[in-house]
């Protein structure tokens, strides 16, 4: 049970006992893991590196739309859309002289408010309708993006610039990993303080029993409406990271394949769980990978022939990913976020687990 | 009660309709600051309506509601609890993926102050002061109710009885004038009954809160409420001291006739 702590670890304090990490061994961890982070572009090479920063970008996003679909219990399958916005926006940004570092969470800002006038109308929406009216924000985004030149560079795309601090320019993966970590820390805790505090539980409630929340003085269609606000937020600042790492943005690429891609990031790490998003993340990101190392193991031997792996690399990607959300729906309804838990309650007793 | 004080809760003239079915019909009654006042009736007489108009969940078809001299009828019920209503659901109505202490929390929604934005910035907006504050306060609400050992369980895998516990400390934290609780004690067996009585005479007395509850154990309405209001098919039957309502021949007719619902036909032949 994640309840357990050890015997001898008592809380003195409310405020001991309402800590994120409670444990010492936890907060160790957590440092630890972040000192290790903060050491990776010294020691990973460029391709692991670019990983990284991948699941960085893609995290920020996944936890934005895990506060939607997790924690408030709705849906939307237009996710990319905003992660576009913010993308497009940011460059936009910078194209006008705002310094890139101020201009990504400008464009997140942007999406928010984008993010709010489709939220206003699905506040009011359940289930079905709901798919529905985030599917109706993908295409309206989608097409916008096609149609505004000015915006989006139509058919060209977008080129955008590095960030730039104090003159140095983070356009190396190695520099640009830290911009990414940064606002990963800021997003990571800011979620796991507003899940700790009264608008996030406001948010669990309404998922859980929204007319006991309502009972309770919670305004249903203005937390419903925030959390499509915050999930904007996060889609948009994700985008603009994505944005000024490629250094090019084009229409194509955000797509009802990738927002689906991002619900899969969630559903796989752990519906209404903030680690789950960046697990999820991790998940989604290296399922592709490990796929192309075992079709490159594979290479010349029977099972290529048979299956012809060389040309259906593609095709059998989408087919795990495909696969893993079933498995995990039907087998591991609670992502890895148990896992990972179960994995914690492990160590805390270690080596006294039993 | 002080004979002239003003009611905590009046409502005049409530109609309820339900497309063909009426649920309520002009029902009027008040409930005095300080006591505990049980609507009784057999299942379907409208009891759960009349509740769910008052918390606002319902809006009447006619007829108005008053809280402290304030018409309440059309503000929504998520404005209740600053109002000062907070309820019970008869059917559990926990959040059930939050821990007990989560839940309580909830309760206090409308006292903390501090936005999402504060919330985020735990450590440097306030919120934490603001958390701990509560918290010292809902603690003492865990103690009252005795569920101490499963403050960080989640709601939902909890047992009957303490869920009803947990909601009703849920309840109590919205710090209400008046709180409405909805066959509190249906299913308990006699002695999580007589601790559930206990209680809700602790929060009347003590606690300083005004208690409206649905109830259908005869014995526990007798025992601790000061006056009754009796409903049948929508209809007001009564409406005064348990011992005078309960000798009323239509009430007695209501209840010896039609008690389908295990409704305590034989409890109230037995009553004193
Ligand atoms: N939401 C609703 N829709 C339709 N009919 C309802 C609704 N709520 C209550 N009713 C009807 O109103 C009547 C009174 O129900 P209720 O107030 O739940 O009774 P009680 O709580 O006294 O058992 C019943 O006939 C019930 O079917
Ligand atoms: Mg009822």
């Amino acid at each position: 049970m994640s309840v357990m702590t050890p015997a001898g670890d008592y809380r003195e304090s409310y405020h001991a006992d309402m800590c994120i990490f409670p444990t010492r061994n936890s907060r160790w961890a957590m440092l630890v893991g972040l000192a290790l982070c903060c050491a990776a572009p010294l020691v990973l090479d460029r391709y692991a590196l670019s990983l990284m920063i991948n699941i960085g970008m893609l995290g920020i996003a996944a936890l934005g739309l895990n506060i939607l679909v997790g924690f408030t219990g709705q849906i939307s399958i237009g996710h990319a859309a905003f992660f576009g916005f913010g993308a497009f926006a940011s460059a936009g940004f910078a194209d006008l002289g705002v310094p890139v570092l101020l201009a990504m969470p400008l464009a997140a800002l942007a999406t928010t408010a984008v993010g709010l006038v489709f939220g206003l109308p699905a506040a009011r929406l359940k289930g079905l309708y709901l798919v529905i009216a985030t599917l109706a924000a993908q295409f309206i985004l989608e097409d916008f993006f096609a149609r505004a030149q000015w915006f989006s560079g139509g058919v060209a795309g977008r080129v955008t610039d590095a960030p730039n601090l104090f003159g140095v320019a983070l356009d190396t993966d190695a520099r640009y990993f830290y911009v990414v970590l940064l606002w990963v820390v800021l997003s990571f805790c800011a979620v796991a303080n507003l899940v700790r505090t009264r608008d996030g539980r406001a948010l669990i409630a309404v998922r859980d029993h929204y007319l006991s929340a309502e009972m309770m003085g919670v305004d249903l269609a203005y937390y419903r409406t925030l959390s499509f606000g915050i999930a904007s937020f996060f889609a948009g600042l994700g985008g603009a990271l994505y944005a000024h790492y490629l250094r090019f943005v084009s229409v194509e690429a955000f797509t009802i394949l990738f927002s689906i891609q991002f619900l899969a990031m969630v559903i796989i790490g752990g519906l209404g769980s903030v680690m789950g998003s960046l697990l999820g993340t991790c998940f989604m990101v290296l399922l592709p990978e490990v796929v192309q190392a075992v079709a490159d193991a594979l290479q010349g031997g029977a099972i290529d022939r048979a299956l012809k792996l060389g040309s259906s690399i593609a095709f059998l990607r989408e087919m795990t990913i495909g696969a893993a959300i079933i498995l995990f729906l039907v087998f591991e309804p609670e992502g890895l976020a148990r896992r990972w838990r179960l994995i914690k309650a492990y160590w805390k007793l270690y080596p006294y687990s039993y | 009660m002080i004979a002239g004080a003003p009611p905590i809760l009046e409502a005049v003239g409530i109609s309820l309709r339900f497309g063909g079915v009426a649920a309520l019909r002009e029902v009027s009654f008040a409930v005095q600051t300080g006591e505990v006042f049980s609507i009784i009736g057999p299942n379907g007489a409208g009891k759960t309506s009349m509740v769910n108009c008052i918390s606002g969940r319902y809006r009447p078809s006619e007829g108005s509601i008053w809280f402290e001299g304030r018409d309440i009828t059309r503000p929504p019920a998520n404005r209740r609890p600053a109002i000062g209503i907070g309820r019970t659901f008869q059917n559990l109505a926990l959040f059930s993926h939050m821990t007990v202490l989560d839940n309580i929390m909830v309760g206090r929604h409308h006292l903390l102050r501090r936005g999402f934005l504060s919330g985020m910035a735990y450590w440097i907006g306030g919120a934490q002061r603001d958390e701990i504050a509560h918290r010292g306060e809902v603690e003492e609400i865990i103690d009252f109710l005795d569920i101490q050992h499963v403050r960080k369980a989640p709601a939902g895998t909890l047992p009957y009885g303490l869920r009803k516990r947990v909601e009703l400390a849920r309840a109590v934290a919205v710090k209400p004038k008046l709180l409405l609780l909805d066959e509190p004690m249906a299913g308990m067996n006699l002695e999580e009954k007589e601790d559930m009585a206990r209680c809700i005479l602790d929060l009347n007395e003590e606690w300083g809160m005004t208690v409206l509850m649905i109830e259908h154990d005869m014995g526990v309405v007798m025992d601790i409420s000061q006056r009754v209001l009796v409903l049948d098919f929508g209809r007001k039957l009564a409406e005064g001291p348990p011992e005078v309502v309960l000798t009323d021949p239509q009430v007695r007719r209501a209840y010896l006739g039609g008690a389908s619902d295990g409704a305590p036909a034989g409890e109230l032949a037995t009553a004193p």
